[in-house]
């Protein structure tokens, strides 16, 4: 098969002007960290980006107490009219710094420009528009109880983010949390801070009272001393199972409250009757979308027996068009690995594969000599024991399974500790909403997969944590009463 | 000369059946003395529930859970407003039982059942009501049916109130159980006879066996086992307020390698304070064991 040459067509960096080292962002000003400094690269290059500040148990610390100050003194005493007219602000400075956002995202992260430009930023902005308009109407956005007054909110929010898709991330955490009325300590990924520091002088652009938002750097040292500080309220967590129940642990037998977004091994199951065209395109953008580092990905294929050859011969020849390489290409469909521990993750896990009896297949396609990658890589003959079918990998990697009828399907689906996401293809509407209620999976794709939006709830069930973002439902976990 | 009555053995409530325990133990339980220093009445023998049982009893209630959960709701609301009926029926021993146990008044106890009841009403009718207060269309930016709806979790485990014997423990197991989960209640340490009452209700209505499983014992004993339970999706805490030798954050922490679903009893810090049961409760319990599930579909021509 031809497969078309496409001239580079590379997205600027002009747009980025990098500090050589960034502090801490705290009580609305950048603060020079007293203890020790590490880099964040371009995973692409492993180029130097920037030095940031490791925020030690003292500089979380200042932190939560310049958001505590913060919301006494100023943001519990605003409107929520104008509480909301902040948050309208920086959603418009979002807009209009998008694309500086999304050259930085892509170099810090290694993710392709076309989808931070496309996905991150702008669904960044919207989750700031939405919850903007939340800050003057809280008192509807929870069933008023008997005697029904305003919720109120929780106080100091302690917001601990991944580096899969860095500003999303925060605007999940940060929108919500300040339209209910909270202020906020931030601690983004240690190998993605920037888009967050960049972010903070936004704030600052936005004149945002001091404290509101805060920005600690760090690794899980960091975000351990934020989960055990007492002056936080409520920690809200997107990252892996391990360490969600980590912090569940860590707050029990205290008052301070959780949402915890964690791991997934998400089941896309393919009937023999699904418009095949776009289940394989459903298939790719479910698990090689953003490298597959994404929770919800859809990183177990379930393919009716009587299509399996079918739909495996479509998605090999789907996969041999993708572009791996430069993020900065806007050409490129597939970046770079956000770090060597994971590629090396990645790696182990598809060795286990390998030596667990499933059969092995990637694109052979190049791929660059610096950097991190990883070719999209697709494992057939899986079965249900292997650990490749059980545990999340957060890369390119396809685990295929095969079954027979509609209850194999729901039963191999359901058969791990996770229940983050499921995605079903197939014609028939009856099976499709049958289906959706026997998925043990907070969110179900029916003929669509990896959509989002900032009014619609997301979240686990089982082992992929509790609570939702996005929604009401998402708003109600920042509020005092039913929400948690 | 009067008559000679007949004397009720209780026993624990596990899939639908009235089991002793496996243990073969029972444990002495007192009425509510009327005035300090007198002679404590002993009302029964009541089982003392195991390890073993508390297993069993989460058996029966996964076993249970996919067909209450699949239910309609409207079946699920009549099976649950049948209770309440049933109640009605039990009403002169429901008041002798809680008169034994709490130590208060008749006119008190009476005014006590009653709002048992009519709390058990108040839940049964939100059973297909609450899907759409909870649930709700998302209008999403493209196009999609975006639908979010709320499911139960599975199983739940309920620590019953220690002090209000019935009202407390109604108030706790029906809006865990008319949202589709099932549960594991272990009732009130020294205060389990209305518990055992209400399980013969729940045996003589359509409710399913497994659906409720009362466990009358200890709860420090038994708390721990089903915290940790790997099929146990909910953990009411509430009734941790003054149970002897219940730590409620360590049953939180053995909880958290399951990341079950934690419901932290009433109070501030460290204390556990039971609630006053009888102002009307809201959604919050009902909020706490279920997920909500989101359903994406295209719309096109």
């Amino acid at each position: 098969m031809t497969v078309i040459e496409y001239a580079p067509a590379p997205e600027s960096r002009a747009l980025v002007r990098l500090e050589a080292s960034y502090g801490l962002f705290v009580g609305g000003e950048f603060v020079a960290a007293s203890g020790p400094s590490f880099a964040t690269i371009n995973p692409a290059t492993e180029e130097v980006l920037a030095q940031v500040s490791e925020a030690s148990a003292a500089g979380v610390d200042a932190a939560v107490k310049a958001a505590r100050t913060a919301y006494t003194r100023v943001w519990s005493k605003l409107s929520g009219t104008d509480r909301g007219k902040y948050l309208f602000r920086i959603a418009r400075l979002l807009q209009e710094r998008a694309r500086e956002f999304a050259v930085l995202e892509t170099l810090d992260n290694g993710k392709p420009i076309t989808q931070s430009r496309d996905v991150d930023i702008p669904l960044a902005a919207a989750h700031f528009f939405y919850h903007a308009g939340w800050a003057d109407k809280l008192a509807y956005a929870v069933p008023p109880g008997p005697g029904g007054s305003t919720p109120a909110p929780l106080g100091v929010v302690g917001g601990i983010i991944p580096w899969n898709f860095p500003l999303l991330m925060l605007a999940w955490k940060v929108a919500p949390a300040l339209a209910a009325g909270n202020t906020i300590v931030l601690k983004p990924a240690e190998t993605t801070p920037l888009t967050a520091l960049l972010f903070a002088q936004v704030c600052q652009e936005a004149e945002l009272p001091p404290g509101v938002v805060n920005i600690v750097t760090g690794a899980g040292a960091t975000g351990a001393a934020l989960v055990a500080h007492p002056g936080v309220d409520k920690i809200a967590f997107t990252g892996s199972t391990a360490v969600g129940k980590q912090i569940a642990r860590a707050l029990a037998g205290t008052r301070t409250s959780a949402t915890l977004e964690l791991g997934g091994k998400g089941a896309n199951i393919v009937f023999d009757d699904a418009p095949l065209d776009e289940a394989i395109e459903g298939i790719v953008g479910g698990i090689f979308f953003n490298q597959g580092h994404v929770c919800c990905a859809g990183s177990r294929l379930l393919v009716q027996e009587s299509i399996a050859d079918e739909v495996e011969r479509r998605l090999k020849r789907r996969l041999a068009t993708l572009r791996v390489g430069d993020p900065l290409d806007k050409n490129t469909d597939v970046g770079a690995i956000n770090s060597r521990t994971q590629l090396d993750t990645i790696a182990g896990l598809a060795h286990v594969g390998e030596a667990e009896g499933a059969h092995r297949w990637d694109t052979g396609c190049a791929l660059p000599e610096q950097g991190f990658w990883f070719r999209p890589t697709v494992f057939t003959g899986v079965t249900q024991t292997h650990r490749i079918a059980q545990e999340e990998i957060f890369g390119p990697v396809l685990s295929v399974l095969t079954f027979r009828t509609p209850a194999e399907a729901v039963a191999k689906a359901n058969n791990t500790p996770y229940g983050l996401a499921a995605g079903i293809w197939t014609e028939k509407g009856s099976r499709l909403l049958w289906l959706a209620d026997q998925l043990k999976a907070g969110v179900v794709w029916g003929n669509t997969y990896n959509q989002f939006d900032p009014t619609s709830p997301f979240g686990g069930v089982k082992e992929s944590g509790y609570g939702r973002e996005g929604g009401r439902h998402g708003l109600a976990a920042y509020l005092q009463g039913e929400g948690h | 000369m009067s008559r000679i009555d007949v004397r009720k053995t209780y026993k624990l409530y596990v899939g639908g059946k009235f089991p002793r325990s496996e243990s073969g133990r029972t444990y002495p339980v007192y009425a509510a003395p009327a005035r300090s220093g007198a002679t404590p009445r002993l009302l029964a023998n009541a089982a003392a529930a195991s390890r073993k049982d508390a297993r069993e009893a989460v058996v029966a209630a996964r076993a249970a859970q996919p067909g209450w959960a699949g239910a309609t709701a409207y079946n699920r609301g009549q099976v649950l407003y049948r209770v309440a009926e049933v109640m009605e029926g039990r009403r002169e021993q429901f008041v002798a039982d809680v008169r034994a146990a709490e130590g208060v008044s008749a006119a008190r106890a009476e005014a006590l059942v009653s709002a048992a009841i009519d709390r058990w009403v108040w839940y049964a009718g939100w059973s297909d009501k609450f899907t759409q207060v909870a649930g709700g269309v998302n209008p999403v930016a493209g196009p999609f049916f975006d639908v979010s709806v709320p499911e139960p979790v599975g199983v739940v485990a309920i620590l019953a109130p220690q002090a209000s014997s019935l009202l407390g423990l109604v108030s706790v197991l029906a809006p865990t159980i008319v949202t589709g989960n099932t549960a594991v209640v272990l009732t009130s340490a020294t205060r389990p006879l209305p518990a055992v009452t209400l399980a013969e209700c729940l045996a003589t209505s359509d409710v399913p066996g497994g659906v409720v499983n009362i466990l009358t014992g200890d709860p420090a004993e038994m708390a721990p086992w089903l915290a940790s339970h790997r099929d146990v999706g909910g953990l009411d805490l509430t009734g941790a307020a003054d149970a002897a030798g219940v730590d409620w954050g360590a049953l939180e922490a053995s909880a958290a390698d399951t990341l079950t679903r934690v419901l932290r009893p009433g109070g501030t810090g460290a204390e556990a304070v039971e609630p006053d049961w009888l102002p009307e409760p809201g959604l919050g319990r009902m909020m706490r064991f279920v997920d909500v599930k989101t359903v994406w579909h295209p719309k096109g021509r």
